[in-house]
């Protein structure tokens, strides 16, 4: 008899707490499951809007999971394209896979990008005890013999880890990027063991997913793919110091339906701008591991233009895309 | 010591007030769920998941809770083997040998005590072994690469399909079934969809919770509605309980020594409880000079094989936790949910996360004192659940699982997904086609699969780059050993047949 009377109660505090939801002002969907950067992303800047004042009421989140964002932008695209009180988030993974043609033909101009407040710098990681010192030590070993170099990263082949090195060794003159040899693995912490017990010969990943590795001693950065050295990470040199012109961060912003007047493009363009000048925006990404980086409104827009046209022809010479 | 460090970590968490409510109701859930047939500690996991989610449970609280039930339904299985002489799963099997012929002398009380007793000496024990050799094991991590992995898993996959199940060619065609699903979604490799036919829904593949709670759950109600709600009957009366001291004195050399061996099975990854409690009876046999008393009422028949599944169920925490490959059905279930959580299990888990892992081992540690309270001298109250009709309770499991689910992904196209895995699950289940390994199909999978292909990338297409360390010839072995050998060991041991047959590992 307990057990019915648990169940019961269990069932109903479920549906009660389903039910506990209701419509505000403003939406900001995270197309993914609690948890991850994108739900992060909705939930500080939501909490930080109403907190500065740019919005009157809570910002609403909701997590919309499914086909790596693929969901949430058809369901933008097609059922809210004028809806002036929705924002969703994004990363370098929505572009990544909008230049690859995931999102079932979607394409990137069926959208407003409104800005990004932060990235996670992209980074290139050895094992400690690596024959690798610089950046050009490693570049110039993958010249002489693609098959020697294996990379490891936390996305699939094709994802946004895929790309960095490739990026790296096309500025270094290296146009067979077909040949290099590049692991999918789950997550960067995988990544790592497996460069650590010596599997691969080199990581790539972001900034947050090294921080505990390069504390503890087990692995050394060669360059961080960013514009300057990270504030608390000085040491790790850029690649562009390097000879490698090549900035690869892992942005967080958000996009916003295309049907919306450029008025509205504007005010969301001066709200984020806003959160990103705000004190606790700053606390946030200190927290988080994100560096600074502030591109918003018509900025932001022509820049991703330029990323999704980079990424697209990227992809068709590795063969993800024909 | 880093170990006391570690352990005040973890006991700071799991004395919470908050904690320590979860692992009570974990373990009282757990215990009901064992002792009622057909509900096993994986069934158990698998409803429940959904409720931690819609609870808003954070990762270390959710995770106290579903091991707490893990725990009890360890527990709790033996109460239906003793008196009704049907496991409440299948690693209690064993139980009902000597525990159903004792119950039958008028001995129930006692046969409830002292298995109550070694499943607290094999669940204790069990948790400082994984403990102190979950650290341990973490560091071995950085030893595995592509190919020792794809070893690994295919140990997992041959372990469970030979020692757990009757049938190797029913459990080889249920993996296949598990892996073929597994291929649904975005291919890791290549980063191609695959099987998707343009519908997004399928882009990510099928989500596991939406199998497991399918194939156990909502299979568990076809076969209810089937058998129109028959209830049990307890055809053995219970005295009036007494704690046995001199069979309890007695069982020790049993306890300690089903222990031992119930952990190792554990932690041989897919072998689990079952194979846990199995090695602990026949070992037990084989020491004891009396063999002929076994089988008729033994005490120590009753203790070897419950100290035996309750350790293995605390060796199979070691390698889902510090691998992410499931020692058994249940930490399959758990895996599942440590990944939905964002949690990854990996040698990293024990540096990056400690407050969960430490958090748990001490919470593990109470759930079992609290479990001995409940399972000794409160042992009736579990009994009285056995009356409880199904036609009450199967509904309240098919709400739950329904509502779960929307909540997890939002999506009317998971529920239709549950439906069809749960008639997948019933026709399984009439086939005699054990429904576990294809949870651990569609679990492992990808991961088999990327095991293998990322060695492929590594050795330039290599082969014989997978049989290239120790490690990894020794997991072939050890995989095809575990195979076959039980086609032939079978006839020697004369594994009985249940009534009731039931497919469940653990």
């Amino acid at each position: 008899m307990t057990f019915r009377a648990m169940k019961v109660f269990g069932t109903s505090a479920a549906i009660g707490l389903m039910a506990a939801s209701s419509v505000w002002a403003t939406e900001c969907i995270a197309p993914a499951n609690p948890g991850g950067g994108w739900d992060f992303t909705c939930r500080q800047v939501g909490k930080i809007l109403f907190d500065i004042g740019q919005v009157d009421q809570p910002v609403q989140v909701t997590n919309m999971a499914g086909a790596g964002g693929g969901l949430a932008f058809s369901t933008v695209v097609n059922e809210r394209n004028t809806d002036e009180d929705l924002i969703i988030a994004a990363s370098s993974a929505t572009t990544t896979r909008l230049a690859q043609n995931a999102y079932g033909g979607a394409t990137a101009d069926q959208v407003r990008f409104v800005g990004a407040i932060g990235a996670d710098p992209g980074v290139i990681v050895v094992a400690a005890d690596s024959p690798f010192q610089t950046l050009g030590d490693l570049v110039e070993a993958v010249k002489a013999d693609p098959g020697s170099v294996a990379f490891a990263g936390g996305s699939a082949a094709g994802g946004f880890d895929h790309m960095k090195p490739l990026q790296v060794l096309k500025a270094g003159g290296f146009t067979d990027i077909t040949k290099v040899k590049y692991i999918g693995v789950d997550g960067g912490a995988d990544a790592i063991t497996q460069t650590v017990g010596g599997f691969t010969q080199a990581m790539t990943g972001d900034m947050s997913e090294i921080v505990g590795f390069i504390k503890s001693g087990e692995v050394r950065a060669l360059a961080v793919l960013t514009e300057e050295r990270v504030p608390g990470f000085e040491d790790i040199p850029t690649a562009k110091e390097q000879g490698f012109d090549v900035v690869a961060v892992n942005w967080r912003g958000l996009y916003v339906p295309k049907g919306i007047s450029d008025e509205a493009f504007a005010k969301w363009a001066g709200r984020l701008q806003a959160v990103a000048d705000s004190a606790e925006w700053k606390e946030a990404m200190a927290a988080n591991g994100l560096a600074p980086f502030t591109k918003v409104g018509d900025d932001f827009q022509s820049w991703i233009d330029q990323v999704v046209a980079d990424t697209t022809e990227l992809s068709k010479e590795i063969g993800v895309i024909q | 010591m880093d170990l006391i460090s570690n352990l005040a970590l973890g006991f700071s968490i799991a004395l919470s007030p908050w904690t320590l409510m979860l692992a009570v109701i974990g373990a009282f859930v757990g215990t009901i769920i064992g002792a009622l047939p057909g509900l096993g500690p994986s069934n158990g996991v698998a409803i429940l998941i959904p409720l931690a989610f819609t609870m808003g449970l954070d990762a270390t609280s959710a995770l106290v809770l579903l091991t707490s039930v893990y725990y009890g339904a360890m527990y709790g299985g033996r109460i239906s083997s003793i008196l009704l002489n049907i496991p409440g799963d299948e690693p209690a099997l064993m139980t009902t040998l000597d525990g159903y012929p004792m119950a039958k002398q008028g001995r129930a009380g006692d046969a409830l005590v002292i298995s109550g007793v070694a499943s607290f000496v094999g669940a204790f024990i069990a948790t400082i072994g994984l403990a102190i050799m979950a650290p341990m094991l973490a560091r071995v991590a950085y030893l595995f690469g592509p190919a020792e992995y794809f070893a690994l898993y295919l140990l997992a996959f041959c372990t469970l399909g030979g020692i757990a199940s009757k049938n190797q060619a029913k459990a080889a065609l249920a993996s296949c079934i598990g892996l073929g699903i597994a291929m649904i979604g975005l291919d890791n490799t290549s980063g191609m969809p695959r099987f998707t036919y343009g519908n997004l829904h399928l882009m990510d593949g099928v989500d596991f919770l939406v199998a497991i709670v399918g194939l156990f759950a909502i299979a568990e109600v076809f076969f209810f509605i089937e058998s129109h709600g028959k209830e049990s009957a307890i055809g053995v009366k219970l005295e009036k309980i007494t704690i046995p001291v001199k069979d309890i004195v007695g069982s020790t050399g049993a306890m300690l020594r089903s222990t031992v061996i119930g952990f190792f099975a554990g932690v041989l990854p897919g072998a689990g409880a079952s194979l846990g409690s199995f090695m602990a009876y026949v070992a037990q046999k084989a020491a004891d000079p009396d063999k002929a008393s076994y089988g008729k009422g033994n005490p120590k028949g009753v203790a070897a094989p419950e100290a035996g599944n309750n350790a293995a169920a605390g060796g199979a925490l070691v390698p889902m936790l510090t691998l992410g490959v499931p020692g058994s059905g249940t930490t399959a279930v758990l895996l599942a949910l440590l990944m939905t959580l964002n949690i990854t299990p990996g040698p990293t888990l024990f540096t990056d996360r400690p407050e969960v892992v430490w958090g748990l081992i001490a919470s593990l540690l109470i759930a079992n004192i609290v479990l001995l309270v409940m399972n000794v001298p409160m042992v009736k109250i579990f009994v009285k659940v056995l009356t409880v009709p199904a036609w009450v309770l199967l509904p309240g499991v098919t709400m739950v699982s329904f509502v779960g689910i929307y909540s997890l992904t939002g999506s009317y196209f998971d529920l239709v997904l549950m439906i069809a895995f749960g008639a997948l699950g019933y026709v399984l289940r009439k086939l005699d086609i054990p429904t576990v390994p294809v949870i651990l199909g569609i679990l492992l999978g990808n991961h088999m699969e990327d095991s293998l292909r990322r060695a492929m990338v590594i050795s330039d297409g290599d082969w014989t780059f997978l049989f290239s360390s120790p490690i990894s010839i020794g997991l072939w072995i050890a995989a095809i050993a575990g195979f076959v050998a039980p086609i032939f060991l079978r006839g020697i041991l004369k594994k009985p047949e249940i009534r009731d047959a039931d497919e469940l590992v653990d």
